[in-house]
């Protein structure tokens, strides 16, 4: 496992070149090059980079606020929202299909795929031109979905028919389909590739798919509802939130079991009201913010330890999130107050909101 | 590698009315399978998720004639070796059922009636209930009705028996939350078809008719059970104002345009597998049909009151598309639940309102809560 040097507050006192070295890496680390977040799924690295080779990217300037474009769906206007995040406002809208969720952009950085659950297809947008440019067929009803390592494929949950489904980007076709639980709807990926966790909200699984075999290897019980799955960067844990039950599993990847459970507890808040839903770890796995829905907050959790530290008062009905590439913000999309919050990652403060369209769904930001 | 073990099989049976209710409006007339379709659905809910916990449920249908003792069902169904029975019968005969099942350890599951009485004097331990009650339905009313400020109220009660309760509990939720029943009016029932070729012409005269003289109120509320009169209510009435009840804005369960908190996903399920729309019966019916696979997921037990019990206890939770999780009422068995007003096409609002608060639940300021009730679980 790899540990990552805090470059951030370097660079803000001085312009310096980060040294292309890190411990214990085998090639060239350019600074900018980091794996970057899209609803809390990470890449990773290593392999990111084999794909990525000869990719010149700019470095900081001092003191700058490295820019990158966060793209938020808005379910109910059919839109996304582009923000600057350094500027932190609006800078372009995009019109869409019918009911924008699930959304990421391509490894490339070409395209931003966002599931259109009520045009049962996910749209591919252009990000020089911002046009819709393309359709995958998903399968009906797409709500979150994920792309494997090389990016050449995604692997999308169809909430309506009880399948995750399997396609090829680059060919835009469907490959197969793995018959899940009872709407599904988290997909999480682990870092070396190998397995797909899909998380079905009636059935309350997480359910353990070997992408190579494309079979099911496993099933782990949660609470009630769960709605999202995220690993830890070296793979040694599996985060799942359980909206209706109030909890987020901390399951072992490798035994396939929960070895502990994430509880909630805000003065004055009735416990019915806190629902966790996306979640999104640091790189180096020290710290983890889940999204509390109603709660209005995000709890932000120790990683090792998984107490939680305190709690982050956002905007209404908080879902899900995304870290800029340098993870000195977090993004999170507040569906009912129709607003972004930004929060400060190192000082743990919400330092913004940012007026979006309505009931922003979900959030993925730029590498550049 | 081991052989695969048999799977856990948990049947159960649905029994339900043989009778259909007439209604006044054509949109409204029960469907065949009303109720046990939402019970099939969760089967099939619960076949999906037991696909991965080797574990098998079945359903087996009844149908009893109004008046008459279900003894024979119930104990016919369980020597097919059913132990879960999903009931929509009347009060009595519900009791008579789970008096059939007590030798048996059988548990029942009360989706359709809404008498308070099966909560409090008349409650069963052996019993749970996931319709929602008369005063759960009337409280859900009055707490929105109290929230827009139209606390005046018309009250006009059908004849029947069955609307005599529905009044009373109107009455109490009136003087619960701040709400004043300015004048109550009680509609004959004189008998009569309610499908008449030109008929609109005369009611369109005696609504109004019927309605005149009232003293200043806010809103008209019916207690119409029967299907009587409160469907002729709306835009009928003597002064312009809004019909709630039995008709107009009404409190239910469940209502076929709700789309909330994912609900739209059960419908769409439904509606593909039955090709219509789910009723508040289905889905109360659906609620205990999954609880009891809820409940087999977390124990993996067949055992009706090893089932029981953990439904009755602190870990159980039933997911239903309402925004919240769904618990027992341990004093009486009740399936606390959001109530959905509905006024046909759409949800107007769910209750709790917020700013109704409670100690331990707010969803426990809806119905006859642990300090009034007169039930001892036996």
């Amino acid at each position: 496992m790899e540990s990552r040097v805090r470059r951030a507050k370097a660079r803000s006192v001085a312009p310096t070149k980060a040294s292309p070295f890190e411990a214990g890496r085998a090639h060239f680390a350019l600074p900018t090059l980091r794996p970057f977040y899209m609803n809390g799924i990470r890449y990773c690295e290593a392999i990111w980079r084999c794909t990525v080779v000869g990719i010149c990217v700019p470095f900081l300037l001092a003191g700058d606020a490295q820019a990158y474009k966060a793209y938020v769906s808005n379910e109910k206007s059919n839109t996304i929202s582009i923000i600057d995040t350094a500027e932190r406002k609006v800078v372009g809208t995009i019109k869409v299909g019918q009911r924008p969720r699930g959304i990421a952009i391509t490894r490339d950085q070409k395209y931003v795929l966002v599931a259109v659950g009520d045009d049962d297809t996910i749209q591919m947008i252009d990000t020089a031109t911002n046009k819709v440019v393309d359709t995958l067929p998903s399968g009906p009803d797409p709500e979150l979905f994920t792309d494997d390592p090389s990016g050449r494929l995604l692997y999308v949950a169809n909430e309506n028919d009880n399948t995750v489904t399997i396609i090829d980007i680059e060919r835009r076709t469907r490959l197969g389909d793995v018959e899940v639980g009872v709407e599904p709807e988290g997909m999480g990926l682990s870092p070396d590739g190998k397995i797909l966790v899909n998380t079905s909200e009636t059935t309350n699984m997480a359910h353990f798919i070997d992408t190579a075999t494309r079979k099911i290897v496993a099933n782990v019980l949660v609470d009630s509802r769960p709605r999202f799955a995220q690993f830890k960067d070296d793979g040694s844990e599996l985060w799942v939130s359980s909206e209706i039950g109030g909890t987020v599993s901390i399951i072992d990847p490798v035994k396939h079991a929960v070895k502990g459970k994430i509880n909630f507890a805000i003065p004055g808040m009735r416990q019915e009201a806190i629902q966790p839903v996306g979640i999104a770890i640091t790189h180096d796995g020290k710290t983890g913010f889940v999204a509390l829905g109603p709660a209005n907050r995000i709890a932000v959790i120790d990683g090792a330890t998984h107490q939680v530290q305190k709690y982050l008062l956002v905007g209404q009905r908080v879902w899900h999130m995304a870290f800029t590439p340098d993870e000195k913000y977090l993004l999170t999309t507040n569906g009912v107050s129709n607003d972004v919050s930004v929060i400060d990652v190192a000082a743990l403060k919400v330092i913004d909101t940012i007026q979006v369209g309505e009931l922003p769904w979900g959030v993925a930001i730029s590498q550049h | 590698m081991l052989a695969r073990a048999e799977p856990l099989t948990i049947k159960i049976g649905y029994v339900g009315r043989a009778e259909k209710k007439a209604t006044i409006s054509l949109l409204d007339y029960p469907p065949d399978n009303d109720g046990v379709a939402g019970a099939r659905l969760a089967l099939e809910d619960n076949n999906t998720t037991g696909k991965f916990l080797n574990q098998r449920f079945s359903l087996e249908e009844a149908r009893v004639k109004a008046g008459t003792d279900p003894t024979d069902v119930i104990l016919r169904l369980a020597d097919h070796g059913i132990s879960f029975f999903i009931v929509d019968l009347p009060a009595d005969m519900l009791l008579k059922a789970a008096d059939a099942g007590r030798a048996r350890g059988l548990v029942f599951f009360n989706a359709g009636a809404i008498d308070d009485r099966l909560r409090e004097e008349d409650c069963r331990a052996d019993v749970i209930h996931t319709a929602p009650t008369r005063s759960m339905l009337a409280d859900g009313l009055a707490q929105y009705l109290v929230f827009k400020r139209w606390l005046r109220w018309l009250l006009v009660v059908g004849s029947h028996d069955a609307d005599k309760l529905y009044a009373e509990a109107l009455r109490r939720a009136a003087s619960r939350f701040g709400a004043k029943i300015v004048e109550q009016r009680v509609f004959e029932d004189t008998g009569g078809a309610r499908r008449t070729d030109s008929g609109l012409a005369q009611i369109q005269r005696q609504i109004p008719l019927f309605l005149q003289g009232a003293p200043a109120h806010d809103v008209v509320v019916a207690a119409d059970e029967n299907e009587v009169f409160a469907a002729y209510l709306p835009y009928r009435t003597r002064d312009p104002r809004p019909v709630a009840g039995s008709a107009g804005l009404v409190p239910k369960s469940w209502d076929a345009a709700h789309d909330q908190w994912g609900a739209n996903q059960l419908q769409n399920r439904f509606t593909q597998m039955f090709s219509r729309r789910m009723t508040a019966l289905d889905m109360q019916a659906w609620s205990a049909a999954r609880m009891i696979g809820e409940a087999a997921a977390r124990i993996n037990s067949a055992d009706p009151q090893a089932l029981l019990a953990y439904m009755k206890g602190p870990d159980f939770g039933l997911a239903a598309f309402k925004g919240q999780k769904l618990t027992l009422r341990d004093w009486n068995l009740q399936l606390r639940q959001p109530i959905l007003l509905a006024d046909g096409r759409t949800i107007v609002s769910v209750s709790p309102q917020e700013g109704f608060l409670h100690q331990f639940s707010e969803l426990d300021t809806l119905g006859i809560d642990r300090p009034e009730t007169k039930c001892r679980l036996k």
